[in-house]
């Protein structure tokens, strides 16, 4: 098998780190914020009624997979993406495309992922991985959200790549087969902003963008009435995860889009735009200060109606300063 | 968030061995990548999460030990699986699992059956009928 030379980069997220990873492999340079913002990855939204294992989800991001397919779109990427249905012939794939030299994408269950620490392995199914080869018969993984790369041996790949539940990742790999040697980002970056704000303000769904944010607001003030005291905490508990945990960047993904917003500043010569990312962060603290006031409730355990209510206030608020946020970055585009 | 607030509270299940990727504000206003180590609130949710998922897997076991229900309960709790996800992983409708959970039932099923358990759970087919 020939040697692939792969350059890892540790990023905050698994979907935007593995793009700009594959692209610059291919000569496309360019960083996880700057994809985060071209895929329009920023997002949020609040679905009381799709629950993981009992509790309601809660998201910062858009649904895995967009980030992806709007970056390739926007560049002018061609990727050949592939699903299995079969084990065998999906490592058989995966073996043959490394034997050309090609580093490739792939969709897999962090569950089965033995590499990374007990306590972070739950049944995720939409963890993105890029494999670069074969050695003593493990294969070379550079995982974006390790710090250095790693490795793991077959069966475990297979398991995770080949994971059951909701989504089924059906062994899906893919690499790009054309890449631009460089692109113009600025048409670009100009969609990317202009779909995010989109999705924050226009969805005419009460769950989703900045209506989704209030929409938590006023079910949160409600757990302490509604739900047994452990319920309250465990609900509590993973909207803080949602935000806080692997992959965000800190305040669910507020410092990323700040990040990309900062980039795209000097990229099209628009100082309005760092300003803007500089008030994006302040944004950022203050979902920081919610998650940091969150912890101290789960860790008291009493779902007194008074912290839930003044948790309830502090969303509220955070609503209001990404509307107005959001409207600024539409007119500033 | 600026860098030197970048949080480092190694006080987590996997005592801050993991570091991820932090954006946060240098002192030029400039945003650039920090590790992290962990963060308290995270830590308390993932803490609580673990607590959550052993207090199940507890509960599961004492209930098999007293013939309740069959083993099958305690690995689906013990694999952090729900009902839908087992069914997904042995080709069954999740009646169907919620009947081999009687413990009658359980004591019929197929050796194929069984060992189709038994690859869901990667457990051998004796310490899928055995629990320890």
């Amino acid at each position: 098998m020939s040697e692939i030379l792969f350059h890892h980069t540790q990023t905050a997220h698994c979907e935007s780190g593995v793009i700009s990873n594959l692209l610059g492999h291919h000569g496309l340079k360019i960083s996880e914020p700057m994809a985060f913002g071209i895929g329009a990855g920023l997002f949020f939204g609040h679905l009381p009624f799709v629950k993981v294992n009992g509790v309601p989800g809660t998201t910062y991001r858009i649904w895995p997979g967009a980030i992806f397919q709007r970056v390739c779109d926007r560049l002018g990427v061609k990727m050949k993406v592939e699903k299995f249905s079969s084990v065998e012939k999906g490592m058989a794939a995966l073996d043959q495309t490394l034997a050309t030299g090609t580093p490739v994408g792939l969709l897999s269950s962090v569950y089965y992922l033995t590499y990374f620490p007990a306590s972070y392995r739950f049944h995720f199914n939409a963890h993105n991985l890029v494999v670069y080869g074969k050695e003593n018969g493990n294969y070379l993984v550079s995982d974006p959200v390790m710090d250095s790369i790693t490795t793991i041996d077959p069966e475990s790949l297979a398991q995770a790549r080949f994971a059951k539940g909701f989504p089924a990742p059906k062994g899906k790999m893919y690499y790009p087969v054309s890449v631009p040697s460089s692109a113009s980002l600025e048409k670009p970056i100009i969609e990317g902003i202009k779909q995010t704000c989109h999705y924050m303000l226009k969805i005419p769904i009460p769950m989703f963008g900045v209506d989704g944010i209030r929409f938590l607001a006023k079910r949160l003030k409600k757990y302490p009435e509604k739900l047994d005291d452990r319920r309250a905490v465990l609900y509590l508990g993973n909207i803080i995860r949602m935000q806080e945990e692997i992959g965000t960047g800190g305040a669910g993904f507020r410092f990323v889009y700040a990040a990309f917003l900062q980039e795209a500043a000097e990229l099209l010569n628009k100082p309005e735009l760092s300003k803007l990312a500089t008030e994006l962060t302040q944004i950022g603290d203050l979902w920081r200060t919610f998650a940091f006031a969150a912890g101290r409730v789960c860790k008291s355990r009493s779902a007194s109606d008074d912290s839930y209510n003044e948790l309830s206030q502090m969303l509220f608020r955070t609503a209001a300063a990404e509307e107005a946020f959001f409207r600024k970055l539409s007119k500033a585009i | 968030m600026k860098k030197e607030e970048v949080p480092q509270d190694k006080d987590n299940l996997h005592e801050g061995t993991f570091k991820q990727i932090m954006y946060a504000v240098d002192n030029s206003g400039n945003y650039v990548q920090v590790q992290s180590a962990g963060w308290e609130p995270e830590n308390i949710a993932l803490d609580q999460a673990w607590e959550e998922v052993n207090k199940r897997i507890e509960a599961a076991k004492q209930k098999v030990l007293a013939g309740e229900v069959s083993p099958i309960a305690y690995y689906m709790e013990k694999n952090i699986m729900d009902l839908a996800l087992l069914a997904n992983y042995v080709g069954k409708f999740q009646w169907q699992v919620k009947r081999h959970m009687k413990p009658a039932v359980f004591r019929r099923l197929s050796q194929h059956m069984l060992q189709k358990y038994a690859d869901a759970f990667k457990v051998s087919i004796a310490d899928l009928q055995h629990i320890k």
